[in-house]
C-alpha cells in the first residue's frame, strides 16, 4: 500500500504542473486586467503599476518567473488585496473553509448514510417515502435558496442563531446544514439504493440461512458492503462541497477561501486565483488519494498494488 | 495504531479550539457594526480607490482639513490657515496637540512626506490627480521632473505647512479631504513596507486606530487615546464588515448583527418603507447615472437630432418612480444639484409631460431619416446587474413605443464591460459617475477632447475646451462658475450623453445609533456618531 501511495502522489506532480500551466495562461485570456477601474489613470502611472508586477514582460517570462516563485513557495502578493500576500490570504482562509467542509462532510455521510439505510430497510413503508421524498427536496432545491430561508426563520423572526459572521459554535449551525443539505439528500438516495441491493446479495441470503440475526447482519455484514458506493461518492461529494461553500461563504459571511475562487476571476487578481486554483488541486488529488486507499478496508475484493 | 490516533486526536483539538478566534461584534452600547459593502483592496492611502476603503481611513487617519457629521469642512490636523490675494498659496499652522496614535507630535514634515509619496510614480496612486492643482505634482508623475523640491508642497517648520498650486483653485480646500492628502508616519510606513497597514504596525493620526484585521470577516477599530479631541469621541469599538450581498446585508441587519448598512436590496424597497420606513435613510448622492453615445461611428457620428431624440423619449419619471424607486431625481443636465456655487443647468424641455416629448422625439427621429419601415437598431451596452438590466429593458421599451427603434441589449461583467468601454466597441453605453469632489469641474472634465478613454462619448468642442480649461485658471468664483454652466448648455444641447437620474444613498439604521447626519457626499466619520442603550 505504501508503494502505490508513493507512485500515485508521483504521478500527481505532472497533474498540477498541467493544471498550473493550463490555468496560468487561460486567466489571462479573459479581457481586462487586474488594475483596471472606470477611473482611469495617467499612460505613466499605468506603466509603473504593469512594472511594478512584471504585467509588461512577455507573457512567457511571466509565467517561468512565476514557476521560479511557486518552486520557492512564494505565491506572490494579492493583486487586489495589496495588503496582503497570497500565501498569508490561503493559510488564513483555508482552515476556516476546511471546518466549514469537513463539518458538512460528516454531517452529510452520517445523516445521508443513516437515512439511506433505514429507508432500505424499511422499503416501501411511509418512513421510506417521506425520506426519499426530502432527499429529493434536499436534491432539487438549491442551497442560495434554502440558506436566506433558514436565516429568515431561524436568525431574524426566531433570533435563535446568528444570521452570519464565524466563530463560535452557533455560527456554524447554519451554514454547515446548508452545506451539507443537498450533500445528504444525494448520499441517502445512493445508500438506499445501494443497500437494497446489497441486502439480495448472495453472502447476506448465506448469512441468514445461517441463523444471524438480522440486527447482527446489519451492522456486521450489509452496512460496509453497502458503503461502497458512498466511498467512491466522497469524491465528487467533496467537490459539491467545495463548489457549494463559494455560496455558502458569500451568504453567511465567512472568511473562508471559497470566495477568493469566483471574486478573484472576477477581479482579474490572477496571484489570488492561481493560489486558489493549486490549492484545490491539492487538495482533490489528495482526498481522492484517501479514498483509493480506504477501499480496500471496506472491500476485500479490491486491492492497491 | 496509538501514534495515528493521537495524530487524528490533535488535529481535531486543533479544528475545534480554532472556532474561538474570530467571533464579531456583539450589540452593545458604545459598540457600532457597520456594513461596508466590499474587503478593502488595500488601507494605504495612496492605493486606495473605492469608498469602502475611504471609509474606513477617514477612521484612522485626518488630513489638514476634516469633514463634520455634515460634511462641512472643520480644520482637521491643522488649526488654522491663511490663503495668499492670488489664491495660490496655502499656510497651515499644524496643531500643537496633534498626535499619532504611537504618541509621536504630528508635523507639517509628515505631510510633505505623504504628498511626496502619492505623487511619486513609483507608487503609481491610482488618484494622484487629486492633488494636480499642487504646482508641479502633474510634472512629478509623469517623470518630467524628479527633484522632489520642486514640489509646491514645503514645511516652513514643525507647525507650518507651505502649499503652492500652479493656479487658484476653488475646491482645494474640499480636495484635502480626499485620503490621497492624509499625513503618514515616515518610520512606521518605512520599518514595515508593505505590511504597514496591519494592525500592530499601522500608525494614524484620526480618531481610531486599527484592532484587528481578518480578511473578508471584519476590521475592528478602538479610539486613538491621542487624537486630539479623544474626549469627543464617544464609541468604544467600530466594525466594519465586508456585505457584498445587499439581501444578505438586510438580513443581518434585521437579525440585529448590524447597526448601519451600507445600502439595501432595490428589489425589497417596497417591503423597507412598508415596514421599517423610520429606520431608513435615502438622500441624494453626488452622483449622475447615464447613457452614453458613441459619437465616433454612426448612427450617431454627427447626428445631434437623433440623440436628442432618443433622450427626450425617455420618461425619466416612471424611471425612477416605477423601477429603481429609491427616490432617485430625473436628471436633465449633468451636474447634481447641490454643487456649491453652481447653478444647476436645465434644458427647456424638463417640465414638458412625457406625450410632449414623444412628439418632439418623433420629428426629430423622422428628421434624421429613420421611420417604421427604417428603424434605427442599435445596441446597450451595460455591466451585469439586475438594476441596469431593468432599466435597460425599461429604456428599449420606451424607444420602441415612441420611435419604434429596435433595440438589443448585451451585459458583460464588470472588468469585460470596461474594457470594452475603453475601446469604444459599443453604441450607447449605460455609465455612472460620482463626484470625486464637490465641484462640477470633476463631472465636466470628462469630457474636455483630450481627456482620452474617459470622454466615453469621445465629444470633441473647441467651445466647450476652451470654457473648461478656462475656468479651470480663473481666479474670480463667479465668472467661473458662469463659464462652467455656460459649458454645461453646450453639452447639454449637444446630448452626446443622455443624463437618466442622480443617484441617491440608502442606508438602514439602526434608531439606537445617534449623531449621524444626512450629506451629499454620504461622509460620516464615526467620531461624531454614538450609540445609545439598547
Amino acid at each position: 500500500m505504501f508503494g502505490y501511495a508513493v507512485r500515485r502522489l508521483a504521478g500527481a506532480v505532472p497533474t498540477i504542473f498541467v493544471v498550473i500551466t493550463i490555468s496560468f495562461f487561460m486567466i489571462r485570456l479573459a479581457p481586462g486586467g487586474p488594475f483596471d477601474q472606470e477611473r482611469k489613470v495617467p499612460p505613466e502611472v499605468e506603466a509603473n503599476l504593469a512594472a511594478a508586477y512584471h504585467l509588461d514582460e512577455p507573457l512567457i517570462e511571466q509565467y517561468g518567473r512565476y514557476l521560479a516563485n511557486i518552486l520557492q513557495g512564494d505565491f506572490g502578493p494579492s493583486f487586489r488585496y495589496r495588503d496582503f500576500q497570497v500565501s498569508e490570504l490561503l493559510r488564513d482562509g483555508f482552515p476556516v473553509s476546511m471546518q466549514l467542509g469537513l463539518a458538512a462532510m460528516i454531517l452529510a455521510v452520517t445523516l445521508g448514510f443513516l437515512a439511506g439505510s433505514l429507508a432500505a430497510l424499511k422499503r416501501n413503508t411511509p418512513g421510506d417515502v417521506a425520506v426519499m421524498g426530502l432527499a429529493m427536496t434536499g436534491i432539487a432545491v438549491p442551497n442560495f435558496v434554502v440558506a436566506p430561508l433558514m436565516t429568515l426563520i431561524l436568525g431574524v423572526w426566531l433570533s435563535l442563531l446568528p444570521v452570519g459572521g464565524w466563530g463560535g459554535l452557533n455560527h456554524a449551525v447554519l451554514p454547515v446544514i446548508a452545506l451539507a443539505l443537498p450533500q445528504i439528500a444525494a448520499i441517502a438516495r445512493l445508500t438506499r439504493g445501494s443497500m437494497l441491493e446489497v441486502l439480495r446479495a448472495d453472502f447476506i441470503r448465506t448469512a441468514r440461512a445461517k441463523g444471524l440475526s438480522e440486527g447482527a447482519m446489519v451492522t456486521g455484514h450489509a452496512l460496509k458492503a453497502a458503503a461502497l458506493p458512498v466511498l467512491s461518492y466522497l469524491g465528487p461529494a467533496t467537490a459539491g462541497i467545495i463548489t457549494g461553500s463559494v455560496v455558502i461563504e458569500q451568504i453567511f459571511g465567512i472568511p473562508g477561501i471559497g470566495r477568493y475562487f469566483v471574486q478573484g476571476a472576477l477581479n482579474r487578481d490572477y496571484t489570488l486565483v492561481m493560489g486558489v486554483v493549486i490549492f484545490y488541486a491539492g487538495l482533490i488529488i489528495t482526498l481522492n488519494l484517501i479514498v483509493d486507499l480506504l477501499y480496500p478496508l471496506f472491500d476485500p475484493r479490491v486491492r492497491n498494488d | 495504531m496509538p501514534a495515528t490516533r493521537r495524530f487524528v486526536l490533535s488535529l481535531a483539538l486543533a479544528l475545534a479550539t480554532s472556532w474561538l478566534m474570530l467571533a464579531p461584534g456583539a450589540s452593545a452600547d458604545g459598540v457600532l457594526r457597520l456594513g461596508n459593502a466590499t474587503e478593502p483592496e488595500s488601507l494605504d492611502i495612496h492605493l486606495s480607490s473605492g469608498v469602502a476603503e475611504a471609509n474606513i481611513q477617514r477612521d484612522l487617519f485626518e488630513g489638514l482639513v476634516a469633514e463634520a457629521a455634515d460634511a462641512s469642512l472643520i480644520p482637521g490636523a491643522a488649526e488654522s490657515w491663511e490663503i495668499s490675494d492670488d489664491g495660490t498659496v496655502y499656510t497651515f499652522h499644524m496643531r500643537e496637540n496633534g498626535r499619532w496614535s504611537n504618541g509621536d507630535p504630528v508635523t507639517a514634515h509628515d505631510f510633505v512626506y505623504a504628498f511626496r509619496r502619492g505623487l511619486d510614480p513609483a507608487t503609481a496612486a491610482a488618484y494622484a490627480f487629486i492633488l494636480y492643482p499642487i504646482k508641479n505634482a502633474e510634472a512629478l508623475v509623469a517623470g518630467d521632473i524628479t527633484d522632489l523640491d520642486q514640489l509646491g508642497i514645503r514645511a516652513l517648520d514643525d507647525r507650518t505647512l507651505e502649499i503652492t498650486l500652479k493656479a487658484p483653485t476653488a475646491y482645494f480646500l474640499d480636495m484635502l479631504t480626499h485620503h490621497m492628502a492624509f499625513p503618514l508616519h515616515k518610520a512606521s510606513v518605512e520599518e514595515w513596507g508593505s505590511a504597514w497597514t496591519r494592525p500592530g504596525n499601522l500608525v494614524g493620526n484620526g480618531a481610531f486606530m486599527m484592532d484587528e484585521w481578518v480578511p473578508q470577516s471584519h476590521i475592528k477599530l478602538v479610539p486613538n487615546p491621542y487624537f486630539h479631541a479623544a474626549e469627543e469621541v464617544s464609541l468604544d469599538e467600530v466594525w466594519y464588515y465586508p456585505t457584498e450581498d445587499e439581501g444578505q446585508e438586510l438580513q443581518r441587519y434585521r437579525a440585529d448583527e448590524l447597526d448601519v448598512t451600507y445600502d439595501i436590496p432595490a428589489d425589497q424597497i417596497n417591503w423597507i418603507v412598508e415596514n421599517l420606513n423610520d429606520e431608513y435613510r435615502n438622500f441624494p448622492y453626488l452622483g449622475v447615472y447615464y447613457y452614453a453615445f458613441n459619437t465616433t461611428e454612426p448612427p450617431f457620428r454627427d447626428n445631434v437630432g437623433l440623440r436628442q431624440a432618443l433622450s427626450l423619449a425617455i420618461d425619466r419619471k416612471v424611471l425612477t418612480q416605477r423601477i429603481t424607486r429609491a427616490g432617485e431625481i430625473p436628471a436633465f443636465s449633468f451636474v447634481p444639484p447641490g454643487v456649491p456655487g453652481y447653478q444647476q443647468q436645465v434644458l427647456e424641455f424638463a417640465d414638458w409631460d412625457q406625450a410632449a416629448l414623444n412628439q418632439a422625439a418623433q420629428a426629430l427621429y423622422a428628421e434624421a431619416g429613420f421611420s417604421e419601415d427604417n428603424p434605427l437598431q442599435i445596441e446597450i451596452l451595460y455591466n451585469t446587474s439586475d438594476n441596469h438590466k431593468k432599466i435597460a429593458i425599461a429604456i428599449a421599451a420606451m424607444w420602441k413605443q415612441a420611435l419604434g427603434v429596435e433595440t438589443t441589449l448585451r451585459n458583460e461583467e464588470w472588468k469585460a464591460y470596461l474594457a470594452s468601454r475603453d475601446e469604444k466597441a459599443f453604441q450607447v453605453v449605460r455609465a455612472g459617475w460620482i463626484g470625486d469632489y464637490n465641484d462640477a469641474n470633476t463631472f465636466l472634465e470628462l469630457y474636455v477632447s483630450d481627456a482620452g478613454v474617459m470622454n466615453d462619448p469621445g465629444y470633441a468642442s473647441t467651445a466647450y475646451d476652451d470654457l473648461v480649461k478656462g475656468a479651470a485658471v480663473e481666479t474670480d468664483p463667479a465668472t467661473r462658475g458662469q463659464m462652467l454652466q455656460d459649458a454645461e448648455r453646450i453639452f447639454l444641447t449637444d446630448a452626446p450623453v443622455i443624463p437618466i437620474y442622480f443617484y441617491t444613498t440608502q442606508h438602514m439604521i439602526k434608531p439606537w445609533v445617534e449623531g449621524w447626519v444626512n450629506n451629499i457626499k454620504d461622509v460620516h466619520p464615526s467620531r461624531f456618531l454614538s450609540v445609545g442603550d439598547h
